[in-house]
Parts: structure tokens; sequence; C-alpha cells
């Protein structure tokens, strides 16, 4: 499964690349195609470690001798989780793709190769590798927004591959010291986390490598890239943006600096936590005030991404859980509320300004989309049935418990949410029709099947893992005792 | 030092087998001159030096690489025939290049003055001793000039020739005044006894310093580093394609193995030596400066370029402080990476060169923006662009990546007692970030904007579309496995 998932997505994209001249539903088809597999393996993988508490078998080959650098691939509950969300996100992502014509060739050659690096990500086992896919993820998107994409595509395509790439050059001025400090040997993750690296060393490697990750996950104030990146991208690419490489920098904070420099975390951990605050009511607020509906939901993510990363500096098990839940679930609908916004409603209406929204009495006209788009907002505020509610409820518990008061301005964050959510949803759909303002003439387009696929699909694994946490649960609960158990006592603050 | 002459040939086969096929290129042209047409006189000219360099690179494998029966002042080891080799690989480039050249009427000259630059630069290569260095210093500075000055499809070719010929004879006076207060200090000029007389000058002498400030003077101008770098923008704007690429590629090479050795052997005692008695101190701080000078000055004058090839030269400013961090190592691990980089760089800045050559032999000039909507014409040929450019850029997994990444890794490992190598890996790291912004910039052009290349079908240009396919193939497979290349060099375990 691991090197299946990785592999079949570049042979998608180097099919998609070589074969010349097909129609354009042939290069829509090997996309599909190729993610539809991708899936299936996660899946496959996934459910074999769910019912039969299977892991799947590592890779483990020897790669670039001289350096000690091997190909190594591996995965956890966690790794398994994410490589769903990949899964989901990709299939869905293209489905949303389905009207791209202008290029549509390279569109899925690039996007296929996003796709492998980011399942490459979760996967690896060593730094180098990791780095590697980490690095590979870069360029595809700046093609992605840079061609395909909207409002000031060059300017958010350079400033998401500029800060992407300055992330990446922390870690990788954290992984060379990494190396080095653990007697510059190997670059095996098992390895080195069995090393003890010195309480003067973590203190400013951690820092160094967490915050390189968390340019990519949207850490306040490090975030600006994903509002204009996001709504600069083309739908599909938004989706896996928002949806799952915002993820691999929450995923590298975790696996990386968090499994490595136990004593950093411990002293940087309130710090991170306050920024990760910060940027939940910050994130809420900005998204509050916003006429563009994308930036909307843009701003939102990076509120929801300040709870994985409070969770995670919980450092209880209720928070952990909750971190990689709210991973998996904001993932989920991100892309969801990116697929309405984007594809369902832009596409077809020509603008995202919600003034002008207003008058289009979308709730009459195109009650689909209201309908949907009425179930993800409410799911993403946090509704009880719905996967973000379950997620949030467990960082704000393992919040209360190390850190009390953020926990109570987690849960304001929580109240903003709601209140932006519920702003963007009347003002797009539900405005009263104003006298004198004439409704545009323009015809809305019947909803196709590919969208209708890709939202039903979406909200379903939403509300099932809002009614069945434990499925995720079970899996994430194992994989993140390392960090439970790091720390013998928890710091009073 | 004074073999036989007999000898001396016999100790120089592939060399004389080249001067001999120079002469006779020369020769062939002389003689035909009055009948032939120019396509007939390059056709044989071409052919001949093709011949020459392939059988100057069998005469060089058949030599005995244990450096058996060889003197003092010219060595013969593996690392040396790997060079040797490559640099004869680069100059076949430049031949299957110069196909598609006007040459105007110096056919013959050119040629002759290609094989007899590679002469030089194989003699670089082989040279421990320092007036055999400066010998073949001159050599190669000398065919530039002229070969420079040949091409006069370009009018301003002769202003770079005067610029390039003005500032290699300042570099020349100090490359020997270095040598001759290197020659005082120590009363040796082959390598091995230079080092020798660390007893006798272990405190290094003010007389010492001069030389050494001196000789790395005359180097910076070989390989383009501060402050002699300033011939660079000009000789790659004005050149002819396969004669910037020579430079770029083969002669960069030469003179970086040539100095690595200079410093890694003939000066090693001085690296660091610290005279309690005067503030004196080696010549790692002086390279260290010069590499945060190059750092800084090439990327942030090549952020401002709106001529491609003028990017590349400041680009190649910022890679030479890149491949200093190989010598600065001072172990055969820096020694592997720094070939490494040498060798994918050439790769990648000739590639680029190749397709900077399309554009503007397709009515385009020199400018980023010529390049708008090459992929529409040139599907092929703008991936090509898309791996060069990316690879200089250092994204994985294409080889430029690795390069630097063996490099920063050699460069960390070495014991340094300064303290300030780190910072220069780190430095390096960050520009590479300001890196991306430019190389990105041609890339934006060549793939999201539209300009004057148009899809319809025009006759492919197979020189360059054979040269820039394999390049790119070699970028794409050194990358992914740099190992195939780290086996033939002399790298521990």
């Amino acid at each position: 499964m691991l090197s299946g998932t990785i592999l079949i997505s570049f042979a998608g994209a180097l099919a998609c690349g070589c074969l010349p001249r097909l129609s354009a539903n042939a290069y829509r088809g090997i996309a599909l195609t190729a993610a539809a597999l991708g899936l299936t393996l996660a899946l496959f993988a996934y459910l074999e470690l769910l019912l039969q508490a299977n892991l799947p078998t590592a890779i483990q080959l020897p790669w670039i001798t001289a350096l000690g650098i091997e190909f190594h691939l591996r995965a956890d509950g966690i790794s398994l989780i994410l490589g769903l969300l990949t899964g989901i996100a990709s299939v869905t992502g293209i489905l949303f793709s389905w009207n791209i014509r202008h290029r549509v060739r390279e569109f899925f050659a690039f996007y296929l190769t996003l796709i492998g690096a980011m399942y490459g990500v979760f996967l690896s086992y060593d730094l180098f590798l990791f780095l590697v896919f980490f690095e590979l993820a870069i360029f595809p998107k700046y093609f992605l927004i840079a061609i395909w994409g909207s409002t000031r595509k060059e300017y958010g395509a350079m400033k998401l591959a500029l800060y992407s790439f300055v992330g990446s050059a922390l870690v990788l001025i954290g992984l060379l010291a990494t190396w080095l400090a653990a007697g510059a040997s190997t670059f095996n993750l098992l390895q080195l986390s069995e090393y003890s690296f010195s309480p003067e060393f973590q203190y400013w490697a951690f820092p160094i490598t967490f915050i390189g990750f968390a340019v990519l996950g949207g850490l306040w104030p490090l975030h600006s890239w994903a509002p204009t990146g996001h709504v600069a991208a083309p739908t599909g690419a938004s989706m896996l943006l928002a949806g799952v490489v915002m993820k691999l920098g929450a995923y590298g904070c975790l696996r990386f600096p968090m499994t490595l420099f136990p004593q950093g975390l411990e002293l940087w951990r309130f710090e991170i936590a306050a920024l990760a605050i910060v940027g939940i009511i910050y994130g809420g607020g900005a998204a509050l005030v916003q006429r563009d509906f994308k930036y909307v939901i843009g701003y939102s993510s990076v509120s929801h991404m300040g709870f994985v990363f409070l969770g995670l500096m919980t450092l209880t098990e209720i928070g952990l859980a909750g971190a990689v839940l709210q991973m998996f679930s904001h993932g989920i609908l991100a892309s969801l509320l990116f697929g309405i916004v984007g594809r369902i409603v832009y596409d077809r209406v020509g603008t995202r300004d919600l003034k002008e929204l207003e008058n289009w009495q979308l709730a009459q006209r195109f009650s689909f989309a209201a309908a949907v788009f009425v179930i993800a907002g409410f799911a993403n505020m946090g509704m009880p049935g719905f996967s973000a509610f379950i997620a949030e409820l467990h960082v704000l518990i393992g919040a209360w418990q190390s850190f009390p008061s953020f926990a109570v301005l987690g849960g304001f964050g929580i109240l903003v949410g709601a209140a932006y959510t519920v702003r963007a949803m009347v003002r797009a759909f539900f405005t009263e029709r104003k006298p004198y303002v004439p409704v545009p003439a323009k015809p809305i387009a019947p909803l196709t099947l590919p969208e209708r696929i890709g939202t039903y699909l979406l909200i379903a694994v939403t509300a099932v893992v809002g009614l069945f946490p434990d499925l995720l649960l079970n899996l994430i609960v194992p994989g993140i005792e390392p960090f439970v158990a790091a720390p013998p006592q928890t710091p009073g603050d | 030092m004074d073999p036989h002459y007999l000898e001396l040939l016999r100790l120089l086969i592939p060399e004389t087998i080249l001067v001999v096929a120079a002469l006779v290129a020369l020769g062939c042209d002389l003689v035909q001159k009055a009948e032939a047409t120019p396509e007939r006189r390059k056709s044989i000219a071409l052919g001949l030096s093709v011949l020459g360099c392939l059988s100057a690179a069998a005469a060089v494998l058949l030599e005995r690489p244990d450096g058996a029966g060889m003197p003092q002042w010219l060595s013969s080891n593996a690392a040396d025939q790997w060079v040797r080799i490559t640099l004869i690989g680069f100059a076949l480039i430049v031949l299957a290049l110069s196909w598609k050249s006007a040459l105007t009427r110096h056919v013959g000259e050119t040629y002759f003055l290609v094989l007899v630059a590679l002469v030089g630069m194989l003699l670089m290569t082989r040279a421990e001793h320092l007036l055999l260095v400066f010998l073949s210093l001159e050599l190669v500075a000398l065919s530039f000039y002229l070969l420079i000055a040949l091409s006069k499809e370009h009018p301003q070719s002769a202003e770079g020739a005067l610029k390039y010929f003005l500032l290699g004879s300042v570099s020349a006076a100090f490359t020997l005044f270095g040598i001759s207060f290197i020659y005082g200090a120590t009363g040796a000029l082959d390598f091995s006894t230079i080092a020798a007389q660390s007893e006798r000058t272990a405190t290094i002498t003010p007389f010492l310093i001069v030389g050494i400030v001196f000789v790395t003077v005359g180097f910076g101008f070989k390989i383009a580093a501060v402050p002699m770098h300033a011939w660079a923008p000009d000789i790659y704007q004005t050149a002819a394609v396969p004669i910037a690429v020579f430079i770029a590629s083969a002669s960069k090479l030469a003179g970086f193995y040539l100095f690595a050795k200079l410093w890694t052997i003939g000066l090693a005692p001085w690296i660091d030596t610290v005279d309690p008695a005067s503030d004196a101190i080696g010549w790692r701080w002086l390279l260290i400066l010069l590499a945060f000078a190059s750092l800084l000055i090439g990327n942030l004058a090549a952020i401002a370029q709106s001529s491609c090839r003028r990017l590349l030269a400041w680009s190649a400013v910022a890679h030479a402080s890149h491949a200093l961090l190989g010598i600065l190592a001072n172990d055969t691990q820096g020694m592997a990476a720094l070939l490494y980089y040498l060798l994918v760089y050439g790769f990648a800045v000739t590639g680029a060169f190749a397709l900077i050559w399309l554009v503007e032999s397709h009515g385009g000039d020199d400018r980023i923006d010529s390049f708008a909507g090459l992929y529409r014409q040139f599907p092929l040929e703008a991936l090509c662009l898309m791996l060069f450019m990316l690879s200089l850029a250092g994204v994985p997994p294409l080889a430029g990546f690795f390069g630097k990444f063996y490099l920063f890794l050699a460069a960390v490992q070495s014991p340094d007692p300064t303290g300030a190598l780190f910072w220069l890996v780190t430095a390096s790291i960050a520009m590479s970030a300001v890196s991306l912004y430019y190389y990105l910039q041609v890339l934006k052009q060549a793939f999201a904007r539209e300009g004057q290349f148009t899809a319809t079908r025009i006759p492919k240009d197979p020189v360059i579309r054979t040269v820039a396919v394999s390049l790119a193939a070699a970028v794409f497979v050194l990358g992914c496995f740099p190992q195939l290349v780290l086996d033939m060099l002399p790298v521990p375990n």
C-alpha cells in the first residue's frame, strides 16, 4: 500500500503529461482513476489496521548509501488517517475540477504530482525523503495557481511558493543540525528518536523546525500565504491546499520536532499555544469582515488550524487526539466549503463578492447550493453530529487540562466561527430581496454529476466521523501515546 | 622536475591527442578553404574535434589511476580521471551545440580554440605545481578571449571579449604575484613541498598572507566569485551560446577542482593558523567572506535582472558561493559534494542556455519576457526548461537539490573552529528562497503567460531538442539516484 499510493499518483501524472492529444475526458478519466486507486489503497490499509490491527509492512531500501539515506516508508494510525484524507480530498478535488477546460492535460499532471508528494510526506520515515516530498509539493502548487487561478493569481502563487520554500529552508537547517548532533550517521526517524539530544540543542532546534513546518500549517503570524493562496487557486487546488497541504505542516510538526525534541517542546509549548489561540481568534475575526466569499473560508482555515496547533500543544491524550481528528475533519470540511464556494457557486455566478451575491437570491434559484452550504457551514462551526464538533471538543477539553485560560479563549473562537459562518451564509444565500435591485438575469447552469458525487461523499464522511469518531480515534490514540508519556508532569501555568 | 621530453609525451597522452586533433582540424580547414561551403567545413572540423575528444577520453580511461610513475607536479588519481572525463563530456556538449552556430568565417579557428581550451582545462585538473597552474590558467583564458571575440553574430561580443580580457589579465597578474609570494614564503612550487614547509612557517607570515590573498583574488575571476565577478554578466550576455556554456560549465569545474586542490593540499597547513602574537588568520576566513559576499550580491542582483542571460550570470555568482562550501569542508566528503554539484550545475546551466538560444533563434531575445508562451510552441522544451530552472533553484527530486544538500551536509560536518561555516550554510539555505523567486520568474513567463509563441506547428530544432532532453533526463535521473555519480567519486564509505 505504502509505495502504491505514491507510485500510482506519479504514474498518473506521467501518463497525463506524456500522452499527447487525448480528449479532455480521457485526461480526466486517467486522473480520476489514479486518485481513486490511491484512495482504495489508503482505505484498505486503514481498514486493515482498524479491523485486524495490521500495520502495512514498512519499506526500507538503501538509496544514497554514501550518506546513510534510505527510501524508508512506514505508517502508523496517524499516517494512515491522513493518507485516507489525501485520498478523499484528491478524488473529490478531481471531481470538482471536471469543468477545467484550459490545458486539461497539464492541470491533471501537476495535480497528481502534488497528490503523490503529499502521500509521500505522510508515509516517509527517513527525514531526507520526508524533506524531498515536502519540497516536491511546492512547485505543482505554484503552477496550479499561476496558470489556472483567478484573483491575483501570480501574486498568490508566488507568495505561497516563497512562504513554503522559506518554511522548508528552516526545516532543512533544523534537519542538518539534527543529523549533525545525532552523530552524523543517519536520517532514519526511528533511530534518531532514540537519541537524546542535549537540552541546549533542543532549545533552539525545536522552534526552528517547528516554525518551518508551521508556516505550511498556517500558524499565526505565518499564515498570510493561506488566504491569498486559497483565494487565487482554482477550486480543485484550493481543496487540496486547505484540505491536505496545511496538514502537511501540522503533521510535520508532530512527526519531526515534537518527536525528536521533547524538552524543546516543553520549553516552547506555551508560546506556541498562545500563537495558536491568536490564530483562532484572529482568523475568525478576519473571516467576519471579508467581502470575498472565498476569503471567508480562507481565514476560517487559519482559525481551524489554530485548533490543531492548540491541541498538539496540550500534550494530553484527549487534546492530541483532538488535534489529529481536527486535521482530518478540517481537511474534509475545507474541501467541501471550497468546493461549494469555488465550483458550485462561483463558476456559475461569476462573483464571490458577498454584496453582489445578495442580489442573486441563490436560496430560491439554486437551492442545492444553499442546502449543502448550510450543512457544511453548520458542520464547520461545530454542530454536534459532524466531525468538527468532536474534534474541537477534544481539543478544548485537552486545553482545559493544560492551559485553562486558553480553553476559554478557544471556546470564544468557536463562537466567532459560528458568527462568520452564519454571516456569510445569510449574505450569500438568504438575504431578502431588495426592492428596485434587479436579480441578475444570467441563468444558473444545472448541477453536474461529478459535483453531486463529490459533495455527497464529503458530507457523508464528515457525518460518519461525527457520529462514530471511534473509527478514527481508535487508530489515533496509539500513535500519540509517546507524546503523552514524554512529559512526566504538566507544568503549572 | 626534468623528465625526458618523450616521457612528458607519455604522461600527457590525452592532451597530446587533443592538440594534434586541434592542429589537424585547423589544417584541414586551411587547405580546403577556397572551394568548400561553410556547412562542409563545419562538418569536417566538428567531426575531427569529436574524434579527438573521444580518443582523448579513451586515453584518459586507459591511464592507470594509481598515479604510479607520475612526477610530483602532475597528479593522476581516480578523482582527476573523473574530472577529466567530465570536462571532455562538457566539451562534447559544446561541440554538439556548435553544430547550430553560424560560426561566420572562422570555422577552423573556433574548433582549434575550443580544443586548446579543453587541453588547458585538462592540464588545470592535473597541475600540482604553481607554474603549471599558471600556464594552464593562461592557456584557457587566452583561448576564451579569442572565442568570445570570434562570435561575430553578436555585435557586442567584441566589447565583452575586451572586458573579459582586461579583467582576466588583471586577475592573471594577481595570480602570478600571489604565486611569487607563496614561492618566496615557502621556497617551493609544487603543492606537496609547499605543504611540507609548514614546520618552517607554521605561523602564517604576512608574506604568505599576501600570496594567499592574491591567489584567491585571481581564483575569484575563474569561478566568478566576488570581487572578480563583474565580467560574468557581460560575457554571459554577449558570448555565443556554446562558448558561454563552455565557460559556465567546464571552465568552472576545472577552476574549482584546481583551486580545491591548491587549498586543501598545497595550502592545507594554513587553513586556520592563528598566531597568538598577531591577528593573522588562515584562508578559511578569506573563503568564508568571499562566499558570503558572493551569496548576497549574486542572489540580490539576480532578482533585478530582466535579461535571462544576465540572470544566469548573477545566479552563477551565487552558485559559486555554494560550491565554495565544498572547498571549505576541506575533506573528501566536501570534494565529492563539490564535484557532484559542479557536474549537475553544468548540466542545468547548459540546458538553460540551450533554451535561451531556442527563444533567441525564434524571434525573441534574451529578455525574460521573450519566454512568454513558450509551452505552446515547444511543450517538450518548456518542460526541460522547468527541470533546469527548478534544479538550479534546488527543488527535489532534481539533481540541484541533492547537490546543494550534499554541500551543506559536507560543510556542517567538517570541524570548523571559527563556527562561521554553519552560519554560511544557514545563509545559503535562506538565500535559496530568494533564488526560487527569480527562477520562477522565467518559468512564469514560459508557462503562465501568453506571448509571441503560438500553437502553430513549426519545424523543431533537432540539435537543441536532443541536447535539452538528454540533459533534462540527466538532471532528473541523477537527482533521483545520486548514488550513480557518488559511486565514481572518492567518497568515504
